[in-house]
């Protein structure tokens, strides 16, 4: 190999180490490129402030439809608690108020810190789906074995497009008493 | 392998600490540089893991065999499906091609070596640390990895102790990968005879170039996606866990990014070999090679594109999943040009059969196969019956098995008398080829109906309607199983002297006009073209 090669070896060596490196970023850049994305819709993913209150707006009632509203609740891992809702589904009318009760038991002797993450199926009808009051908005404390009550209000916007018959919202406990802690 | 001829080379004194043999003793195969012994290692590390890997499959289909729970518990299945698809994909067929590379890109273009041959050995040794690491999970507590080998969050998050081992084992594999791949490339770029043009170069080498790139750009975004792993499960970061506002379905994307331009990796080197192979025994140049280099590089680009049509059922706008649909059924026109260039350089070529042509000519129908379960399910609404069923596992292993692993074989018998100075048992090849060809049929072809008919995939049990195809799968999981010792029967054998037949210099008839490792004696001296060859074959026009 003479020096010449070993200079121009040298460069392309340099050149796509930097490559690679840059790829390793690249990683990481498509977490918040993600986020643009859903934004733009290019990828079907529950509007991400779905979890925020909405004010209380006097919609049109759409009485001529009907949308099914399902309700499933989920504990993450082993998360010691119950957790349930009232109700399983419920028909609703687009604009009409509805209130819908979840309770949660802790089931330990000690104070538990938890949140609950909504979850829409499918995913688009998160943009329609306005709550105005929800345990979701914010972590929950728990006193040791305290059952709690917690009502969800919402209204369909009467946007919502006519494909949709059925919406599925479901809602993940997950146990933040760890990282509450070390906070 | 270890014959040492008089091509010293005392005008280069540059290198005078090269121009000598082997060290002597073992500690040769620990400090080696020479990009022979090098490949030499990679090519039985990856034959070691290929038995290792294909044990695991033994485990799988005799765990599958009759419904019910017989021998493993279904931790421990899962563990087994998720290591042998590791092992195999990162333990034995990519090393197994970069062995390739190894031994034969510099022997290729006229080299004397691969451009950076210390950096090569510290990758051959990385990459035996990162796979001793994974499989060293197995006896942890907990349990290996048991989630696929997608390592999809939340399930991977609930491995044991194992979890961080297999992450840096899957960094230490990046990190060989990559300096494996920028190896490769700048041996390919900058060390070619100087007569030898990129048009020139045969097409092993030019599927090489394009994976070596692939590679550079892929590892580093998988070594990314585990370290954000890491830290959601150790230092409280929320990239997947929804709980702080994460999305598991990033890890999918991002993971996807890498695991499709990934499949590429593992298939592209294996178009080169067939392409190599098929010129030399119908004894016709290479037909459309220019095609095929575009064809190579389209493939390599769209696999960039392409990556969501493993998500269709996850949830996308319906453009999305129109787009990914299209953009993956555009894979199929450079793939159709490749296939189309291999049958043209057959017809009415004066073919003969030995072992590697058999494999090549079973590579070349039996990928198409795979090829067009393939296309079946690029289409976006159909895919929602075959996502997670064994159809799709019939379909990868249908474009590795008798693909990737068929010409990795084809490959062996092909060069194994370069390489040795002996010629290997046709009988034996023969009758490994027959008993692969037909098992592996037998073992994955029932798995499309199987797939059809709803079992999904990695499950230890099954209804019992799908005993009838699964026991059947298994028995050729069994035989092709059994088939692959002959293969290793084949390596030692020859190793050792084979038939005695004394192999000419270029052992195929008229193979130094397709290569120039034909021109070299045979077996290949330790060093070679030491000064660059002046004359270069031209396979095509």
């Amino acid at each position: 190999m003479n020096e010449d090669v070993a200079v121009k070896n040298k460069r392309l060596v340099r050149n796509l180490a930097i490559v690679a490196i840059a790829m390793f970023g690249f990683g990481y850049a498509l977490v918040p490129l993600y986020d643009v994305l859903c934004e733009w819709k290019w990828i079907e993913r529950d509007r991400p402030d779905a979890i925020k209150a909405i004010p209380e707006t006097a919609y049109e009632i759409d009485k001529e439809r009907e949308v099914n509203v399902e309700f499933m609740t989920t504990l993450n891992e082993s998360t010691p608690m119950i957790f349930g809702a009232e109700m399983t589904q419920l028909k609703v009318h687009p604009g009409e108020y509805h209130t819908v009760n979840f309770y949660a038991e802790n089931k330990t002797a000690a104070p538990m810190v938890a949140r609950a993450i909504p979850s829409f199926s499918p995913a688009l009808t998160s943009t329609y789906f306005e709550k105005v009051e929800c345990f979701c908005f914010s972590e929950q404390t728990f006193a040791p074995h305290e059952r709690k009550v917690m009502p969800m209000r919402f209204v369909l916007n009467p946007a919502l497009p006519h494909e949709y018959k059925t919406i599925t919202l479901s809602y993940t406990f997950f146990d933040n008493t760890q990282t509450a802690i070390k906070k | 392998m270890s014959a040492v001829t008089a091509e010293h080379d005392h005008d280069d004194h540059h290198h005078d600490d090269h121009s000598h043999g082997p060290e002597k003793g073992w500690l040769r195969w620990v400090v080696t540089t020479n990009h022979k012994d090098i490949g030499t290692l990679y090519l039985l590390f990856a034959l070691a893991m290929f038995f290792v890997g294909g044990t695991m499959a033994m485990i799988i289909r005799a765990e599958l065999f009759e419904p019910g729970m017989q021998f493993v518990d279904p931790q421990f299945f899962n563990s087994m499906t998720t290591m042998h698809a590791l092992v195999m994909v990162f333990g034995a067929v990519m090393p197994a091609f970069v062995g390739l590379a190894n031994w034969m890109v510099p022997m290729m273009i006229g080299a004397p070596d691969m451009a950076l041959p210390r950096m090569n050995n510290m990758s051959f040794w990385l990459l035996v640390a990162g796979v001793l690491l994974l499989a060293s999970t197995l006896f942890m507590e907990g349990g290996a990895p048991a989630g696929g080998w997608t390592l999809y969050p939340p399930l991977v998050l609930q491995t044991g102790k194992a979890l961080p081992f297999a992450i840096f084992s899957v960094h230490l594999l990046g990190v060989s990968s990559i300096m494996g791949a920028i190896n490769i490339v700048a041996t390919i770029l900058n060390m070619r005879a100087p007569s030898m043009s990129l048009m020139k170069m045969p097409m092993f080498v030019w599927t090489w170039l394009i994976t070596g790139f692939l590679l550079i750009a892929i590892m580093p975004v998988f070594a990314g996606a585990v370290t954000m792993l890491l830290t959601d499960k150790f230092f409280h970061t929320s990239f997947f866990d929804a709980a702080g506002g994460g999305d598991p379905v990033l890890y999918q994307h991002i993971f996807w990014f890498f695991g499709h331009p990934e499949v590429y990796v593992m298939i592209l080197p294996t178009f080169g070999v067939a392409s190599t192979i098929i010129p030399v025994f119908a004894r016709k140049p290479l037909f459309g090679y220019s095609s095929m280099v575009y064809a190579t590089a389209a493939i390599a680009f769209l696999s960039f594109i392409v990556w969501a049509h493993h998500m269709f059922t996850v949830g996308m706008p319906i453009s999305g999943e129109l787009y990914f649909m299209y953009a993956t059924m555009l894979i199929a026109i450079p793939t159709g040009v490749k296939v189309f260039n291999w049958t043209a350089t057959m017809w009415k070529g004066a073919m003969t059969f030995e072992t590697p042509m058999l494999f090549s000519i079973a590579f070349v129908v039996l990928f198409t196969l795979g090829g067009f379960t393939g296309l079946m399910m690029s289409i976006a609404p159909a895919d929602f019956q075959y996502h997670d069923s064994y159809f799709i596992v019939a379909h990868f292993h249908y474009t590795l098995v008798p693909a990737s692993i068929f010409m990795l074989m084809a490959a062996g018998y092909y060069w194994m008398p370069k390489w040795t100075g002996h010629m290997y048992n046709e009988k034996i090849g023969q009758l490994h080829f027959w008993l692969s060809t037909i098992s592996v049929n037998i073992l994955f072809f029932p798995q499309h109906f199987l797939g059809l008919a709803g079992m999904p995939r990695r499950i230890p049990d099954y209804a019992i309607q799908f005993s009838d195809w699964n026991m059947i799968s298994s028995i050729g999981g069994f035989i092709f199983g059994a088939s692959q010792l002959l293969f290793l029967y084949i390596v030692v054998d020859t190793i050792k002297g084979g038939t005695g037949e004394k192999v000419t210099d270029e052992v195929w008839e008229d193979a130094h006009k397709h290569g120039l490792e034909w021109t070299l004696p045979s077996p290949v001296p330790y060093h070679t073209f030491s000064t660059p060859p002046t004359v270069i074959p031209c396979d095509h026009d």
